[in-house]
């Protein structure tokens, strides 16, 4: 075994971490560390800058304008990242429709959509849970009937992430209800202009938006926005799950919270001392680093692609993942102490000075991230992937 | 021995059940609960008059219960309905004029006539009063407070401080006469950040910490019965999601994997209310901080467990403002924050019980 990069793939590193350097505007790393919202054009203008350099679309090869790196490039350039705190690019065009279309998408579909998606001309957003479909994702009932040269769309998606900036849609629906209920389904692209749509947001836990439901009433979209065959939607269903869950471990975004939470640890006091001397707080943030380290190393199994890390390990590390994300989350809130209470508003975050600036969302942020383990495939769903492969049943 | 409650004290509960459910509809809490001074007048004096503040001390200090089973009894079941009025700030305040002999404030907040909040905490004091740096100068205060729960609603804002000898005292402020910075918090119900700028006060007790102390068991042994009841209520939420919700053509509730873990939680909410029954026992005895203690961390394992187990059972729904069971998520876990946490009291809980010594 050999554990280490080789040259190339160091220099690549540090490639990225002085474009990073240069590149990413102070604030907007600031706004990342301290866990705010981006605004719209947080992330447009950061997507413009990585375009710049052609990185944007990492996943995409070379000849549709992606960077054409491999999956370790992509693991450092996504690790680099994190820990410099540069925003998440937005997935939904870049990692979900892109590959998609890559895959499944004619001539056409390719040349329209892809350019557009790297330009930020089109801001995509995901119509695949309904009310009634969320873990049971083949159950979805928004229906499309043919009409002539169009499909007629009725029915509800919802928790259709940062669908307020979006002006596209990619959409699950029903073409047919014969047979098992995943054969009767279709992948296709709507733009939010048309007339029959409504988009209304869900305000979530913590108090902030970021999720949508979107109503479908007699929406007429023209056949040619079809992605693959008609009824033959799944397969593309489950190849873009899968590009979803890349990068689903946040090895990097893990490592950047752990650094966080041992300076703050440092800062704040318990005791009249600095919490980072109270024994049991030190040993709970042992305990995470302990995990965190096992993890990165069985992503790097994954990514490397060893022979012993295959199959159900990105359920794993979906499930691993988001755990240990999540207890960085919950003891972050907790390094706190009472001022972990105060609703994180501009006042209590800019001007009161109860927690750090840097630290005044982070109950906010343990809220909202207990999403983590549900959205993606639940973590349940994930369990029952594993134990299929398991048990073969 | 007997667990069933007094008459008294089951009608307390029954009465406040009814009123909580008839004033605190979702859609109203919320609005008192987030917004403004997070305080309503009308149900404050609603409250008052079904004498839900005066079972919090005793006949002899002009209430009319006092007893760790009164405390639990009320809490229990403001953390049934998420009340987001300043209980706990006036639970302690009661407990402290009550303790220094200040009858007519404890007649008057018992009415709901006036309201108090106690300023304890310091940011470089957290876990540990003996930290704190307001000082008391003649009849001045100079220092900062902060999140003083209740303290945006109060009329009279009990302080905290040391005076030259270093002693820990209470003082009373009038809150105008404070700069009171007001904000609501992220579970609901509001606090404040009390400024103290050679502000006039009056001495309650120059040395308090016995007081201050046991007045802050009692709150604890508050925010614990809270918890119970928002645990029950958060259970009962989710088995009904659970048999409600379809998916893969059949209710999840039969799917194993999630039945036991209901299991597993609902017997956590029953120790959760066996230690908070022991620590009422407890809290007018010797043995107090040790079973509050005890108590407030079990409590706070529980709730974290049992909140976000029903966050994670209920899918995207248990994410969103408009259930109610996500509030009650937050507030099982914010109660953690209030009053030392469970890692506090697990240091409390190893000092009161030294292993290192035989018993």
């Amino acid at each position: 075994m050999d554990l280490n990069y080789t040259p190339q793939e160091e220099a690549f590193r540090q490639e990225v971490r002085d474009f990073l350097k240069t590149n990413l505007p102070e604030d907007l790393a600031t706004k990342v560390r301290n866990g705010r919202d981006l605004e719209k054009a947080d992330m447009e203008n950061w997507h413009a800058l990585l375009q710049s350099r052609g990185w944007l679309a990492a996943t995409w090869p070379a000849e549709f304008g992606g960077p054409g790196w491999d999956a370790v490039q992509r693991h450092i350039f996504e690790e680099e990242c994190a820990l410099a705190n540069a925003p998440r690019s937005v997935p939904f065009g870049l990692n979900m429709l892109g590959p998609v279309l890559i895959k499944f998408g004619n001539q056409a579909q390719k040349d329209y959509y892809l350019p557009r998606i790297l330009s930020g001309e089109d801001w995509w957003c995901q119509g695949y849970s309904e009310p009634g479909a969320g873990s049971d994702l083949a159950s979805l009932k928004t229906r499309a009937v043919r009409d002539g040269d169009d499909y007629i769309i009725n029915g509800q998606k919802t928790w259709t992430t940062l669908g307020q900036f979006a002006n596209k849609i990619f959409c699950l629906v029903r073409t047919s209800t014969e047979g098992k209920p995943q054969q009767g389904i279709s992948f296709i692209l709507v733009d939010l202009e048309t007339p029959g749509i409504e988009m209304r947001p869900i305000k979530l836990i913590e108090g902030g938006y970021e999720v949508n439901e979107v109503f479908f009433t007699d929406v007429r979209v023209p056949a040619k926005n079809l992605v693959g065959e008609e009824n033959l939607g799944w397969t593309i269903a489950k190849y873009l799950l899968g590009h979803e869950r890349t990068n689903i471990a946040g090895v990097g975004a893990s490592t950047e919270a752990l650094n966080q939470l041992k300076a703050l640890g440092r800062k704040v006091k318990r005791y009249g001392k600095p919490l980072a001397e109270d024994p049991l707080f030190a040993s709970q943030v042992a305990e995470v680093e302990i995990d965190l380290e096992a993890m990165r190393l069985t992503n790097l199994r994954m990514l490397f692609g060893s022979s012993d890390a295959q199959g159900s390990v990105s359920s794993m590390l979906k499930i691993k993942g988001t755990v240990i994300r999540q207890r960085l989350n919950d003891l972050a809130r907790r390094a706190l102490g009472p001022a972990a209470s105060p609703f994180p508003s501009e006042d209590v975050i800019g001007n009161y000075g109860i927690a750090p600036p840097e630290a005044a969302s982070h109950a906010a942020n343990y809220f909202n991230n207990r999403k983590l383990s549900i959205f993606g495939g639940s973590n349940e769903i994930q369990r029952n992937i594993i134990t299929k492969e398991t048990f073969g049943a | 021995m007997d667990f069933t409650p007094t008459d008294d004290r089951r009608m307390i509960a029954d009465s406040f059940r009814r009123f909580l459910a008839d004033t605190f509809p979702a859609e109203h809490r919320n609005k008192i609960a987030y917004e403004g001074a997070c305080h309503d007048a009308d149900a404050w004096a609603g409250l008052a008059e079904l004498g839900i503040l005066g079972a919090l001390v005793t006949e002899d200090q002009g209430g009319f219960g006092g007893a760790g089973f009164d405390i639990s009894t009320v809490f229990e079941e403001a953390g049934r309905a998420l009340c987001p009025e300043p209980l706990l700030a006036n639970l302690l305040a009661l407990r402290l004029y009550a303790a220094f002999g200040q009858s007519e404030r404890v007649e008057a907040i018992i009415a709901g006539a006036e309201k108090a909040a106690f300023a304890f905490d310091e940011t470089d004091a957290f876990g540990d009063i003996t930290q704190i740096t307001t000082t008391a100068s003649g009849d001045t205060l100079t220092g900062r407070k902060t999140v003083v729960y209740g303290g945006q609603a109060a009329d009279w804002i009990l302080v905290a401080a040391k005076s030259a000898s270093g002693a820990i005292g209470v003082y009373e402020v009038k809150a105008t006469d404070a700069e009171i910075l007001s904000y609501p918090m992220i579970d609901g119900g509001g606090a404040a950040e009390v400024i103290l700028d050679k502000t006039a006060a009056t001495c309650l007790a120059e040395d308090a910490l016995d007081a201050i102390e046991a007045a802050l068991d009692a709150g604890r042994l508050a925010l614990c019965a809270e918890a119970v009841g928002a645990m029950d209520v958060m259970k009962d939420m989710t088995r009904d999601y659970l048999m409600q919700r379809q998916q893969f053509g059949r209710p999840i509730a039969l799917f194993q994997a999630l039945q036991h873990r209901l299991v597993d939680f609902s017997i956590e909410i029953e120790q959760a209310r066996s230690i908070v029954i022991h620590a009422a026992s407890k809290l007018e005895t010797d043995e107090r901080a040790l079973a509050v203690a005890k108590a407030k961390n079990l409590i706070g394992r529980a709730g974290k467990l049992v909140a976000e187990e029903c966050v994670q059972m209920h899918g995207g729904i248990g994410m969103t403002w408009e259930y109610a069971g996500s509030h009650y998520a937050k507030r099982l876990i914010m109660i953690d924050h209030q009053l030392g946490d469970t890692q506090d009291q697990l240091h409390k809980v190893m000092a009161l019980t030294d292993i290192t010594r035989a018993a």
